[in-house]
């Protein structure tokens, strides 16, 4: 086998030096009843040329070249080269968690270096150092709310995206903890009346979306003080963190009624490839007092022993290799390779890379919609602002879906599989990485 | 020579914060606007909501962003330099061929939610692996939805919980053995589940009598790491299975050191009712400075219908379908398919061994640990005597005595141009040394660190201060974890300037 | 080091008795076996905690150890400068480090702590019951 060094010899000379005659005795600790005797039954090795060609028959089995204006918490955005490049260099994918901080200083100095991003992304005072995805992070973001005020009811908008409000409901029903929904408005945003009427003093946390699912922006900051006024926290989520180089951050104000308490998110948007759905990158972010609540790896700035600056992971007694029962998560690692994409990725951007490629999102979905709208039949709903995302409801879907499916495009996301109300609505997402010609494809199929 | 004199002598070892470097102006990354007509920002996103430039955020070219974080890269040390021997993580070598099929065209651009008829070679990706590594521990279903091995406990714990409640009781706790990883406990408080910790005997296994003692009918399951943490196959564990099925219990398997045992020995045999697997472990996915991994879960038929939604089934005429209508599932335990980019890795890894590498594999592994137990015994105080497979466990019980502990032994560890072991756990062992070669390292490899360590035993004798003060080798030396802690600094600010605006 | 004015748990708190009123902080033997402390989480002043019931934590750098009262009571004083000066856990854990100072609700209690020679015993034989 090409990836094991040892030859027959070497099994030999090794077993006689630990005096065993055979690799089988080294197995004797299993007893004979429990060995399977016999060779597994799944295919036989391939060489690597071989291997190549199975995966490409695959990879080339997915309709890659289909033109796709899906969205909905996974974006399609560029990705310079430089990230992949990068991140396939064996001493940052071959290390594992910094343990030993001495020889692992360039992961923990990219966890640094991601964690001040994120804050500075969302206004808040400190993240951590990454979290599977945003569905998860969602999901923790919960439980820290549940952790820090001690109550049990959630409020969360509908117009959260729906996969990640299942995952919620997955870890919080065992958990005592009662999820109950809030809608939208004719504009897609949430629902303040609705919202402010159900806010009492048992509510742990009000939790939103912004963009929500319709892409339409929330006003996070009105809706921090009717949370608030009754003791509860706001949880922010942000699945397409590509907007904050154009929107504020949830922690971005000055007023401390108005501010989120803890705001979670996936940065796939940020360098890391949409691979069908993961490996991406979630994060959660939070005000200084509650650092310690927070659940997860965190890397910290200290000094060795001359003094010279060095990262170390820190605040590890909140974690469940020290608290085990009582930690704050049961989570054991981080992403740390998808967050040194994001963190590559917003280093090549820069602050003015960031502006144009958050306004190019802005002003392309935007005339996409004003488009659809004077060309074709279908009608556009949530007249909110928006990011990269909006709503299309057609007027004749099934034709129509077709239709451009037959023409090689994926017009968008069919929201009825998650609001039945909203039958023959499709989720559309443009970035820059749609070309024009995509454009007039998707307006031509449309409009036919 | 001194460290601090080494510091100062190239930028490279000396490399600032990105966010210390760079000049405003500067661009990496150039978009160039495509032509169509655009609206006053303020006519479509309200002026409160829109924020000014980032404080604080770097502007850098291109070529300075590569050379930081090569830079970076140039501190960390990494199993395709050397020997990574870290117990209970399974630093295998990550073969390349891996990574060039995960970022193939139509596998790292595909969007999650293409319809079926769009993603069949995704799916195909995951319904054989799903089928490989049911066959591989002998179960009958699995979900390669979890992200990884911690999110398999849980997931797997959930699953436990929802059998019982589908048979009128959800029962409260779930036995752990004191050996076991700190992620057990945790899941299973965040499974709502209560932690019952048993004790290990003096032969490093489970205590029968002190598992029937604490057996009773509110008991919902026990969690068994086989081979446990100190490497020790659990001999008992079909008596165990036995005993937790009589009072209607389950039994969950830490599938963390898999790879003692592939194509040996198949936990589904030994009557484990769900497991999890770390693919980034077994199936040398890379460990990537802390993730991402994944943990895919294994379960017998009677758990199958609690699986996470949804579940890949294969049509008559072989193609693949997701399966969301499953009414007793636990639900999602994350958005859209798992972590897909290490399922495409794991796969190719199986296919790459076949039925006899993989076993190769195991057998390897074990005879590495063997030969690396056998050459430090005596040196190192063997923690318990019992035979182990893939990885043994030492104390700092010798070297204790001349005041050199665990943490003084691995920092010098680095010194010899080594990635330590796992140190300090498992923690009914005080002082541990954890040492898993894997499988993938060369005999001329494990004799050089061998050596080493039979260095550092000595030297604990004859230069113990040479010993606690290391490293002596590495741009900074050891770190003041409790300051740090202290004092929490998690991001970088601007400094406060002078009139700053 | 085990100071002979004092009492003691088996949890490793000791016990300052003054009249109604007991001081109560963590043993040199505890703050040897955390290590370096980085955390001290204490009640707020006015809380009501039984005999047994965990009043607070503390942190190291590799361990966290829950603080169990010694006795019922009331707590009228909290350290908070230990918030600040955790480090003072190791440095002076019988003096500086005192945790909190509570109105002691049922002298009956008192016969289960114990002495300094009793503790001392019971941490030359390990310090645990198991």
């Amino acid at each position: 086998m090409r990836y094991i060094p040892a030859s027959d010899a070497d099994r030999r000379a090794m077993l006689s030096e630990i005096g065993k005659n055979s690799v089988r005795q080294l197995f004797d600790s299993i007893p004979d009843t429990l060995q399977l005797g016999r060779p597994l039954d799944i295919p036989h090795a391939r060489d690597e040329w071989s291997l190549l060609e199975y995966f490409e028959r695959l990879a080339g089995l997915n309709r890659r070249h289909a033109v796709s204006f899906l969205g909905a918490g996974v974006y399609p955005h560029r990705i310079p080269a430089i990230v992949d490049d990068l991140v396939s260099r064996s001493e940052f994918y071959t290390a594992y968690t910094p343990y030993q901080p001495e020889i692992a200083q360039g992961t923990l100095q990219a966890i640094f270096e991601f964690q001040t991003y994120m804050a500075q992304l969302t206004g808040m005072d400190a993240a951590n150092a990454s979290l599977y995805d945003g569905s998860t992070a969602l999901a923790e973001g919960v439980l820290m709310a549940h952790r820090i005020t001690g109550r049990k009811r959630f409020l969360c908008a509908r117009s959260v995206h729906p996969e990640y409000r299942m995952v919620v409901e997955t870890y919080s029903k065992r958990l005592g903890l009662s999820l109950e929904t809030v809608g939208f408005l004719d504009n897609g945003r949430v629902d303040t009346e609705d919202l402010g009427g159900r806010v009492d003093d048992d509510v742990a946390a009000v939790v939103v979306q912004s963009p929500n699912v319709f892409g339409t922006i929330e006003d996070t900051f009105a809706l921090a003080e009717p949370a608030h006024r009754h003791g509860a926290l706001l949880v922010v989520n942000i699945a397409e963190a590509a907007s904050l180089g154009v929107l504020k951050g949830p922690g971005m104000t000055d007023t401390a009624s108005r501010r989120a308490d803890i705001v979670v998110g996936e940065a796939q948007s940020f360098g890391v490839p949409m691979s069908f759905g993961g490996p991406h990158v979630g994060f959660v972010a939070t005000g200084r007092e509650r650092v310690r609540q927070l659940p997860g790896r965190l890397v910290g700035e200290g000094r060795d022993r001359d003094g010279n600056r060095a990262f170390v992971l820190t605040l590890a007694a909140r974690e469940q290799h020290i608290r085990r029962e009582k930690a704050t998560s049961n989570i054991c690692t981080n992403q740390s390779l998808c967050a040194l994409m994001s963190t590559i990725h917003l280093a090549a951007l820069g602050p003015a890379g960031l502006r144009d490629l958050a306004l190019e999102n802005v002003q392309k979905a935007a005339y996409v919609r004003r488009r659809i709208a004077s060309e074709t039949p279908h009608r556009i709903l949530f007249d909110g602002a928006r990011f990269n995302e909006f709503v299309v409801r057609l007027d004749d879907f099934e034709g129509t879906w077709e239709r451009l499916l037959a023409e090689g495009v994926v017009a968008g996301l069919p929201l009825v599989r998650w609001f039945p109300e909203l039958e023959d609505a499709l989720l559309v997402c443009v970035t820059e990485q749609h070309s024009m010609e995509h454009v007039d494809r998707l307006l031509k199929g449309l409009a036919a | 020579m001194t460290r601090r004199d080494r510091v100062a002598r190239h930028a490279s070892l000396n490399e600032r914060l990105v966010f210390e470097k760079g000049s405003p102006g500067r661009r990496g990354s150039d978009l160039s606007a495509a032509d169509f007509p655009r609206r006053e920002l303020s006519e479509l996103i309200d002026d409160e909501l829109v924020r000014d430039s980032i404080d604080g955020m770097p502007s850098l070219a291109e070529s300075e962003v590569v050379r930081h974080f090569t830079r970076l890269s140039d501190w960390n040390y990494h199993v395709d330099l050397g020997l990574y021997p870290l117990g209970s993580c399974t630093m295998k070598y990550n073969p390349k061929v891996n990574e060039k099929i995960a970022r193939m065209d139509g596998f790292a651009d595909l969007h999650p939610y293409l319809p079926e008829s769009l993603v069949q070679g995704a799916l195909e990706v995951q319904k054989r692996l799903e089928e490989c590594l049911a066959e591989i521990t002998g179960m009958d279903r699995v979900t390669l939805q979890p992200a990884a091995g911690a999110h398999g406990e849980l997931t797997g714990l959930m699953m436990v919980r929802a059998y019982h409640e589908s048979r009128g009781r959800g029962r409260r706790s779930i036995l752990v053995p004191d050996s076991a990883h700190g992620t057990n406990p945790a899941s299973a408080r965040i499974a709502g589940y209560e932690a019952v910790h048993v004790p290990s005997n003096a032969k490093g296994t489970l205590d029968l009598d002190a598992l029937d003692r604490l057996t009773n009918p509110d008991v919902a399951g026990i969690m068994v790491t086989n081979p446990n943490t100190l490497g020790i196959f659990e001999g008992e564990i079909a008596r165990i299975a036995e005993r937790m099925h009589a009072i209607g219990a389950l039994v969950y398997m830490d599938g963390a050191n898999m790879n003692a045992m592939m194509g040996v020995a198949r936990p589904g045999d030994f009557g484990v009712d769900v497991l999890h697997l770390n693919l980034h472990k077994t199936f040398s996915t890379p460990h990537g400075g802390g993730g991402p991994g994944a943990g895919p879960v294994a379960v017998k038929d009677a758990l199958a219908p609690f699986l996470p939604a949804p579940l890949i089934e294969r049509d008559g005429d072989g193609r693949c379908r997701l399966d969301d209508e499953r009414p007793e599932s636990i639900g999602r335990v994350k958005a859209f398919h798992g972590q897909f980019g290490m399922h495409s890795r794991a796969l190719a890894y199986i296919l790459a061994c076949g039925p006899n590498g993989l076993r190769e594999a195991s057998e390897t592994a074990v005879l590495n640990a063997a030969y690396v137990r056998s050459k430090l015994e005596g040196a190192y105080h063997l923690a318990y005597g019992a035979p182990t497979l893939h990885e043994v466990v030492f104390s700092d019980r010798f070297q204790a005595a001349h005041g050199v502990h665990v943490m003084d032994i691995a920092k010098r560890l680095i010194d010899y141009g080594f990635h330590p072991p796992t140190i300090a756990f498992p923690l009914v062992v005080r002082g541990a040394i954890m040492i898993e070669p894997t499988e993938t390292e060369s005999r001329e490899e494990l004799d050089a660190f061998i050596d080493a360590m039979l260095k550092i035993a000595r030297e604990c004798e004859t230069d113990p201060d040479r010993v606690r003060s290391a490293p002596h080798t590495t741009r900074v030396g050891r770190v003041d974890e409790a300051e740090a802690a202290r004092k929490p600094v998690l991001r970088w600010r601007p400094p406060a300037g002078p009139a700053a605006n | 080091m085990i100071p002979d004015d004092l009492r003691y748990t088996k949890e490793h708190e000791w016990v300052r008795i003054d009249g109604d009123q007991a001081t109560i902080g963590i043993t040199e033997f505890a703050q040897d076996e955390l290590g370096d402390v980085v955390f001290v989480e204490l009640p707020p002043a006015g809380s009501r905690i039984d005999a047994n019931a965990v009043f607070g934590t503390v942190e190291s750098v590799k361990a966290v150890s829950d603080l169990f009262m010694p006795l019922t009571g009331e707590v009228l004083e909290v350290n908070t400068a230990l918030v600040d000066a955790p480090e003072r856990v190791n440095e002076d854990p019988y003096g500086d480090a005192w945790m909190i100072r509570i109105r002691i609700g049922d002298v009956s209690e008192l016969d289960a702590l114990l002495s300094s020679e009793d503790y001392g015993r019971f941490i030359a034989a390990g310090g645990s019951e198991s």
